[in-house]
């Protein structure tokens, strides 16, 4: 049902049923290892290029999945993902090996959330029974297309982020909720918002308007207050952009509790990893959200977050022609 | 860069300040120091390749720059190669991409990066991605130098 | 010969130390930083300006990105002294050849032997 401007409700409360996560190196030595599926050693996973690597993980990912939720391909209707790798040729190339029905997303890091709140619609109204959803990315291929070839020696100032490399896919059905696993409530679309930064090494900066915007969005069209959720979390606005965006909601009178206001390129590593301000990526929200915060759900610690996911919609051409850089940020409530 | 100074709406320069609180600076004494101390590191390493060829290999003051460069450079492809070259950037900045490693780096890593798209459209294709416009800007800077210094010394003004 | 040794250690050091404040305050790209600095070299070679300070600080002042610059003009003027004009054109890459054959060549190789390491 539309609520509002931009939101959507899902009366129907899809179920996220089974979640595929996978990671590289970085993410084994992170903060959150424990919540993966899959865990890789080196950036190769086997193949001979990044790209290929970047496709292997959201294959794995795709595969667990359908194991933990005890599904076959031939039940699953539609696969709805996306990457940051132009064209997102890896997320094809792994919906080739799946050979599912398939919508390819571009939405930047925000591609989870935008992921998550098509299926559940999907699912909510019958479109489809069962949905995978989800997003990834891979650090030294998004390095190589966005910014310097990894191995060059270019200085990162404070502000820059750490591209995750990792897969996180989640199964969206209508089955009935028998024991107790987390369902979508609702989601609210976000507009490209560009507040006319330039620098492509201060992401959360960027992105923290479009957040600030959805965040506002969602709370006005479903008329909650922010402690209606006991988390509320960004996908990848990472050290700067949290605190950008929480100075930014008070200043248009939403005060969060900084306690309960997170943000996964923040969770997923450790402090002594050399990630500047913090993680980002696509894959960045979709890993901790189908691992860690649905496992922490799970447990009985939270029973209703917002996932509010970021991305910088920019290419590395946009840039050199001198654009400022749009962002958006979709969200979707989760409760168990 | 290029970035035409696009006019700001009044929503996007509050929005600037209130950002620019927030973002971290960049440690510029720290920086400038740890540029200092490898930037002067690496030049005295080639001072001592360069010695290294007069004494040994009949080269003279002049002619020493020839090899010097071409040795750091092999070294920066090593290093590069064994994958450390990014570390010290990281650490250094302008103290490891100022010298003549940081352009060989700057080379190598490309060619070494888009191998994955073979030897033809890749490693030549895309091998001076970084480096190209050091080598645009020299040479043509270069020609308008030499150009009107010539031309100045023809028509006997110097 | 030690004297050689720490101007060629001030010298180049400062230099680079041009370069982080470019990098850092005048926030530009590498590519920009760079291009600019050797831009520079060939202007104050032309204004005579690099050798005495290549006789003075050694590897100091021809291993930075600068000499690049400087080499190109002074293989330029060389030329030009022999054969007019046109010297600016062909003299150009004399004197530099060894920079950038030498990325080249190494480049390549690396590329042979090497995998990135991310």
């Amino acid at each position: 049902m539309l609520v509002g401007k931009q939101s959507w409700i899902f009366q129907q409360h899809p179920v996220i049923a089974a979640t595929g996560v996978s990671g590289g190196p970085f993410e084994a030595n992170g903060h959150l290892a424990e919540d993966f599926d899959i865990l890789h050693d080196d950036l190769w996973m086997g193949q001979d290029s990044y790209e290929k690597a970047q496709r292997v993980l959201i294959e794995e990912a795709i595969q667990t999945v359908m194991q933990k939720g005890n599904i076959q391909k031939e039940d699953v209707q539609f696969l709805i993902a996306g990457d940051l790798i132009n064209q997102i040729t890896p997320t094809s190339f792994a919906a080739r090996t799946a050979q599912i029905p398939y919508f390819g997303l571009f939405g930047a890091c925000s591609t989870s959330m935008e992921g998550l709140a098509l299926a559940s619609f999907m699912v909510n109204y019958k479109g489809a029974k069962n949905v995978l959803t989800g997003a990834s990315s891979h650090n030294a291929a998004t390095e190589k297309q966005f910014r310097y070839p990894t191995e060059y020696g270019g200085q990162k100032p404070p502000t820059a982020q750490w591209t995750a490399t990792g897969a996180g896919v989640a199964l969206v059905t209508d089955k009935k909720n028998g024991e107790n696993l987390p369902y979508t409530t609702s989601a609210t679309i976000g507009k490209v918002i560009d507040m006319g930064l330039t620098d492509p090494f201060n992401m959360g900066g960027a992105m923290a308007p479009a957040a600030a915007d959805t965040i506002t969005a969602h709370l006005k069209d479903l008329q909650l207050e922010p402690s209606h959720y006991d988390l509320i979390v960004t996908g990848d606005l990472a050290r700067v952009g949290r605190e950008t965006v929480l100075d930014l909601l008070e200043t248009n009178g939403l005060k969060m509790d900084p306690n309960r206001f997170l943000d996964c390129g923040l969770m997923l590593y450790k402090e002594d990893q050399p990630v500047q301000a913090g993680g980002s990526g696509a894959g960045c929200s979709a890993i901790v959200l189908y691992g860690h915060l649905l496992n922490q759900m799970k447990k009985g610690i939270y029973k209703r977050i917002l996932l509010v996911a970021t991305g910088a919609l920019l290419s590395p051409l946009s840039f050199q022609q001198g654009e400022s850089i749009p962002c958006i940020a979709h969200a979707v409530s989760i409760e168990i | 860069m290029g970035n035409k100074k696009q006019k700001k709406t009044p929503e996007q320069q509050q929005y600037e300040q209130l950002q620019q609180k927030h973002e971290t600076k960049r440690p510029i004494f720290k920086n400038c120091l740890k540029a200092f101390f490898v930037g002067g590191f690496i030049c005295t390493i080639g001072q001592a390749i360069s010695y290294f060829y007069i004494y040994f290999f009949n080269f003279t003051e002049q002619t020493a720059g020839n090899p010097t460069v071409a040795t750091m450079i092999f070294l920066a492809m090593l290093m590069t190669g064994f994958g450390f070259y990014d570390r010290i950037g990281q650490f250094a900045g302008a103290g490891s991409a100022v010298p003549i490693t940081g352009f060989g780096n700057a080379v190598i890593s490309a060619a070494i990066e888009h191998r994955t798209e073979g030897f033809v459209l890749g490693v030549g294709g895309n091998m001076f991605k970084l480096a190209g416009s050091v080598i645009l800007f020299g040479v043509f800077a270069a020609f308008v130098v030499a150009l009107i210094k010539t031309l100045l010394i023809m028509w006997g003004v110097i | 010969m030690l004297p050689m040794f720490f101007w060629a250690f001030v010298v180049g050091g400062l230099i680079c130390v041009v370069g982080q404040l470019l990098f850092d305050v005048a926030k530009l790209t590498p590519g920009h930083t760079l291009s600019l600095l050797v831009v520079i070299g060939a202007i104050l070679d032309g204004l005579g300006l690099y050798e005495p300070l290549v006789d003075f600080a050694g590897a100091g002042a021809t291993v930075p990105i600068l000499s690049f610059g400087n080499s190109l003009v002074h293989g330029a003027l060389q030329e030009a002294e022999q054969h007019g004009l046109v010297g600016v054109l062909t003299g150009m890459f004399e004197v530099t050849s060894a920079g950038i054959s030498a990325a080249i060549v190494f480049g390549f190789l690396g590329a042979l032997m090497f995998k990135p390491k991310g």
